[in-house]
């Protein structure tokens, strides 16, 4: 008993940590496109033109919010797999 | 046939519906009144949410700002679109799997306390009650102009329908409302983009026509804005903005405050399961998506649309916008719409300089004054309110009168469904949080709901009274619905969840910070509860801290509540053992059950 309640918590607390590292993962990319590419690095990007204006101009605008859906998404299907690998999904 | 009788039609059909759909899915018990019954499709509920999230100010507002302030105002875009990654990943989830009907709910459990639950509910009712005066005002607007009758009449026939819509569906009905509601706002949104990006770029996907070619001159759409733009005086459409830091700090509010309003988040807790939750989020987004790269199209393109109906020469113009600029319309050839929405009194004209002429013009600009002087002109004469270029938009294209009912459907749509959602977050707080919790825990099944319907009718009477008698600005209030949401709730329910360190005390002395902290700034520059003159220092970007303005302030609320949640906590006892095995048994989806369960407050 004891054991497997060790195993139990074990796994566990591993699948926890492969949820914050994933989340951090998915942080970073959706500050790098929002604050990053849009706000900050937007001086950087103003060599590259698209439409009439320059990248940093697209992401701020749609780039952006289209990244986002593509992290959510990606994070739901991550966490499919980490819930079964660990049996912990319902 | 009549404009007007077209208007009534599409309205009528849409109240029609939704009332239809509310009576099909009235509320029988009190989980099907706060969550629906707890077996929400994920899609469905994505629909809902998107619905109950975009309100006037999404529909009506956002495309207008954007207009008016290029890329400056894309903070908005980015902060409300933004929060929903905040809350797939660290909200939604593990407060589904928690399985309570309310967010106060949570952090009184949690931080076992009921002086945070009590906070908890204080902030909800604060931003809620904020955000939702906007919704009713901007019912009002589209009423107004569409049904052409005054404008209390027009919140008054608003908060009837909310009435009977919300009060006897509860969750359940508005769940179902807000997808029809969704569906109308979204084809009332996109049909006349459509048309305007076919008209100007000959690009019908609006979001591709903003990037591609204006059809009259040649020239990339965005680039002859801008030159367009510069001609008259005002900032370049694309021009980068001096203070990054602000911008940071207001897109990074708005992101934490769409994730910490709890009506948003209460959406989360109707879907069967925790992995139900987490695509709800993604889909949720997708379909607010939609509008949201919609929007930026709606907004540049209308600028556009709007000074070439004044400044005609400008349109095929490459070169030369001096010569084009001596040549405004005549006041009396101005097009319909001016006229329309001159009687509404949101466009108004002043002939400075008596020459018959419209010139509209950046007439704040002192590198512009010169040629403004040598072109005889005396001053901006026209003035238009941002908040019609969506409604004004199927005019100004000479779309069908069908369009114009569709919008005006579409309007009111996304006005009543936010509104139905922040009375059901309040109702729900104040008859479960309160009543239940607190003043009466034997309160039955059936006196719970009638105190639920009862708290959302007091709140649908509060919220008209304040839609008829808006505290001076109610745009600005927004402000506060988001900063207080941001730095109280959401750091309270983050920390619930990532830390089993913060402590009932942490808690509580992180949120008082994060709400007064953020009420202090907002009240500094804005004026003590909003009233007229007493602020105690101007609202200019010179008296800010650090140039940091107060809708900005939001996300330094935050930090500190975080700041000051962990140092107290640090300091005193742990949390009691129940109470670190409760935030394990969030973090695992196993076992979460169909539906939030009853048996526990």
């Amino acid at each position: 008993m004891a054991d497997d309640n060790t195993n139990a918590n074990a796994n566990a607390t591993a699948y926890w940590k492969a949820n914050v590292r994933t989340i951090l993962g998915c942080l970073v990319v959706w500050a790098f496109v929002s604050y990053g590419c849009a706000i900050l690095f937007r001086p950087l990007l103003a060599g590259i033109p698209i439409g009439g204006t320059d990248l940093g101009f697209w992401f701020a605008q749609q780039g952006s919010i289209l990244t986002f859906i593509a992290i959510i998404f990606f994070y739901a299907w991550k966490m499919n797999r980490l819930d079964a690998k660990y049996s912990l999904g319902e | 046939m009549d404009q007007f009788i077209i208007n009534i039609l599409f309205v009528g059909a849409s109240f029609a519906l939704y009332i239809g759909i509310a009576v099909w899915a009235r509320a029988g018990s009190t989980k099907d009144f706060y969550v629906a019954g707890g077996g929400v499709h994920p899609v469905t509920n994505g629909m809902a949410t998107a619905a109950d999230w975009m309100s006037a100010a999404s529909f009506i507002s956002m495309a207008g700002l954007l207009a008016a302030g290029g890329y400056a105002n894309s903070t908005y875009l980015m902060g409300w679109t933004g929060g929903y990654v905040l809350l797939a990943m660290l909200l939604a989830p593990y407060l589904r799997k928690f399985g309570k009907f309310t967010v106060p709910a949570f952090i009184g459990d949690r931080f076992y306390s009921d002086t945070a639950r009590l906070i908890a509910v204080v902030c909800l009712i604060i931003a809620s009650t904020t955000y939702v005066i906007g919704q009713m005002t901007g019912a009002g607007v589209a009423f107004s102009r569409f049904l052409e009758v005054p404008n209390t009449a027009g919140i008054w026939i608003a908060a009837l329908i909310v009435f009977l819509y919300a009060v006897f569906g509860g969750m359940k009905g508005i769940t179902y409302t807000q997808v029809a509601q969704y569906v109308v706002l979204i084809i009332a949104y996109t049909i006349p983009a459509v048309f305007i990006a076919m008209h100007l770029t000959g690009n019908p996907i609006p979001m591709f026509g903003m990037f591609s070619t204006h059809t009259e001159s040649g020239m990339p759409l965005l680039d002859k804005l801008d030159q367009v733009v510069t001609a008259l005086g005002f900032n370049a459409y694309t021009a980068d903005v001096d203070n990054k830091l602000n911008m940071v700090l207001f897109t990074l509010s708005l992101m934490v405050g769409t994730a910490g309003l709890p009506h948003v988040i209460i959406r989360f807790f109707t879907v069967p399961k925790v992995a139900d939750a987490r695509w709800s989020a993604g889909w949720a987004l997708v379909f607010i998506a939609l509008l949201y790269v919609t929007a930026p199209a709606v907004g540049s393109m209308a600028r556009l649309n709007l000074l070439t109906t004044v400044y005609p020469d400008m349109a095929q113009q490459t070169e030369n916008y001096d010569a084009a600029a001596q040549n405004p319309i005549r006041y009396e050839d101005r097009p319909g719409w001016i006229r329309s929405w001159e009687e509404t009194g949101l466009i108004t004209f002043e002939d400075k300089n008596g020459d018959d002429r419209i010139q509209l013009y950046n007439d704040d600009s002192d590198a512009f004054s010169d040629k403004a002087e040598e072109f005889g002109w005396e001053g901006n004469e026209l003035s238009v309110n941002n908040d019609i270029l969506v409604l004004a938009n199927p005019e100004i294209a000479n779309l069908p009168p069908w369009v114009i009912g569709l919008i005006a459907a579409g309007g009111v749509a996304a006005a009543l469904s936010t509104a139905a959602g922040l009375l059901l977050a309040i109702s729900s707080a104040i008859s479960h949080d309160l009543i239940k919790n607190t003043i009466n825990p034997r309160i039955t099944e059936r006196g719970e709901m009638l105190a639920a319907r009862i708290s959302m009718a007091g709140a649908i009477l509060l919220a008209t009274y304040l839609g008829l008698n808006p505290p001076g600005f109610a745009a600005q209030t927004v402000a506060l619905a988001f900063g207080i949401a941001g730095a109280s709730l959401f750091p309270a329910l983050m920390m619930g969840i990532f830390s089993k360190r913060i402590n009932n005390r942490g808690a509580v002395a992180g949120m008082l910070t994060g709400l007064l902290t953020t009420l202090l700034y907002i009240f500094t520059y804005l004026g003590w509860f909003f009233i007229p003159e007493t602020n105690m220092l101007a609202n200019t970007p010179e008296n800010w801290v650090l140039g940091i303005s107060p809708q900005s302030f939001g996300a330094l609320g935050a930090i500190m509540n975080f700041a000051v949640a962990f140092a107290v906590s640090s300091v005193t006892a742990a949390p009691p053992k129940e109470i670190q095995l409760l935030v394990e048994s969030v973090r695992y989806p196993k076992g979460a059950g169909s539906a939030p369960h009853l048996s526990q407050h």
